[in-house]
This record gives C-alpha cells, sequence and structure tokens, in this order.
C-alpha cells in the first residue's frame, strides 16, 4: 500500500514539474508549481516528518508562491513565447539526458555506508528532538539565517522602490 | 507502519525520483525564456535536493539532514525575495523579463 502511494505521489509530482516547465501561461506554470510542492509535502508526511511537511507547505505553497503569483500579476504579460530556435530546444534535451545520466551513474556506484537499514526505533524527527538539535548543535547558523532574512527584506525593498533620483 | 518505509519501498527509488526531479528542472532552465519560470525550475531543483536530503536523513536516522533542509529552505526564501525584486526593476527599465532580451551587457 505505501508502495502505491509512493508511486501515485512521484507520478504527480514529475507530471506537475513537467507541465510547471512547459506550460505557456505563467500562470498556469504556478498553479502547476503549487501542485508539486504539495505532493512533495505528501513525500515529508510518508517519511513521517510531520513538522518539515507543515513548514514546507508553509513556506513554498503559501509564501513562495504568492510573491511569483504576485509578481506575475503585477507585469501583466500574457502569453510568453516558446523560442523558436531547434538547436535550443535540442541542446537542452542533451544537457537534460546528460545531467541525469552522470546523476544517476554517480549515486549508483556510490556505495552506502551502512548497508542495511534498521529500524531502532529511536525518535529522531518530531519537534522536540528538532529543536533540540536545531538550536544546540546548529544554533550559529540558525542566527545567521536570521540574519540573511532581515538582510534580504532590506534588499527587496530597496531594490524595488522607485528611484527618484536617477533619470533612466 | 511509517516507521519502516524505507524498508518497503527503498532509498533507489528516492534517488530516482529526485533525479528526474532534478533533470525536470535543468531542462526548464534552459529551455523556457521567461525568467519567471526559470525561477520556478530552481525552485523545483531545490525541492529534487531537499528531498533526497530528507530521505537520507531518514535513511540514517539522524536529525541533522532536516535541520539542513530547513536552511536551504531559509536560503530559498530569501533567494526568491532577492530575485523577484530584480525581476521586477528590469521589467520597470525594459518593460520585459524575456531572457533573450538581457542582453545590455554584451559587448
Amino acid at each position: 500500500m505505501l508502495t502505491t502511494l509512493f508511486y501515485i505521489l512521484s507520478a504527480i509530482t514529475l507530471a506537475s514539474a513537467f507541465m510547471t516547465v512547459l506550460s505557456r501561461n505563467p500562470i498556469h506554470s504556478a498553479i502547476y508549481l503549487v501542485v508539486c510542492f504539495f505532493s512533495i509535502a505528501g513525500h515529508y508526511a510518508m517519511f513521517n516528518a510531520q513538522f518539515l511537511a507543515m513548514v514546507h507547505l508553509i513556506v513554498y505553497s503559501g509564501a513562495i508562491m504568492i510573491l511569483m503569483l504576485f509578481t506575475i500579476m503585477m507585469m501583466n504579460f500574457n502569453e510568453s513565447k516558446i523560442r523558436k530556435n531547434n538547436l535550443v530546444v535540442v541542446a537542452a534535451v542533451v544537457a537534460l539526458c546528460l545531467v541525469g545520466y552522470v546523476l544517476l551513474a554517480t549515486f549508483l556506484k556510490a556505495q552506502p555506508m551502512i548497508e542495511q537499514y534498521v529500524v531502532t526505533g529511536e525518535d529522531y524527527q518530531s519537534i522536540k528532538v528538532l529543536g533540540k538539535v536545531l538550536l544546540d548543535d546548529y544554533v550559529v547558523p540558525f542566527e545567521m539565517a536570521a540574519v540573511l532574512l532581515l538582510v534580504s527584506m532590506i534588499g527587496a525593498v530597496l531594490l524595488s522602490k522607485k528611484d527618484k533620483k536617477i533619470k533612466a | 507502519m511509517l516507521q519502516n518505509i524505507l524498508q518497503e519501498i527503498g532509498i533507489e527509488n528516492y534517488i530516482f525520483l529526485a533525479t528526474a526531479l532534478f533533470c525536470v528542472g535543468i531542462f526548464g532552465v534552459l529551455y523556457r525564456r521567461n525568467a519567471i519560470v526559470v525561477f520556478m525550475s530552481i525552485e523545483i531543483m531545490l525541492n529534487a535536493v531537499n528531498l533526497l536530503l530528507v530521505a537520507f536523513s531518514t535513511y540514517h536516522q539522524d536529525a541533522a539532514g532536516q535541520v539542513f533542509v530547513f536552511f536551504s529552505m531559509a536560503v530559498a526564501a530569501a533567494e526568491v525575495a532577492i530575485g523577484l525584486a530584480i525581476l521586477v526593476a528590469i521589467y520597470r527599465n525594459l518593460k520585459s523579463i524575456d531572457i533573450d532580451d538581457l542582453r545590455n551587457l554584451k559587448g
């Protein structure tokens, strides 16, 4: 039953990712991307990583997609042209196949350090344990992430503000 | 039931899924000319890597992989905010965000 669920979720993930790339209208792309993010949250929930699944839904489907849809609607373009040049399409497909080949070869040839997966029943992904790991071992990167978000907020405001001094 | 998900499905299937998702993202970056769709493809690639990190976090039963995913989510949020602000500034100047139009720096 779990395997069936995994295949269904993977099919939804891959199909919606392809539709994101291939659909002409950017708003349709954004909606397919929301479907893709929801199915990835489903994968996280299958791993029993509940907190991560909720954070993924909130951050990606909530914040990032709203930001993108807002930008798309602000720019107000109707249809985007797919490039007519066939050479670029061929180059993109060749690059896709080559990268896939290299990645698969790397992953499949790499020997895992732990040969056999053993369920110890140890709690390692509840919110309690994650909070302890985050604030004990990774407290400096945690604070750096806070600084990064603050700087990016200031930068976004500065970049999108209209500059009255410079007449372009 | 949920504890032994990797015994039932296997880590290889997650590796295949993440690789395929990453390749779809690369294809989108190379194929599309619309800068916002290129951004969405980058998000797909980031999500493929996050999915594989969580899979190996479960494989090793170690919480550090999930903590890395939190940091990469924070960086992705910052990146999208800055990137979209840059796109808005470009659109204000050029009235277009087609990547082919961004060749002012070309000599």
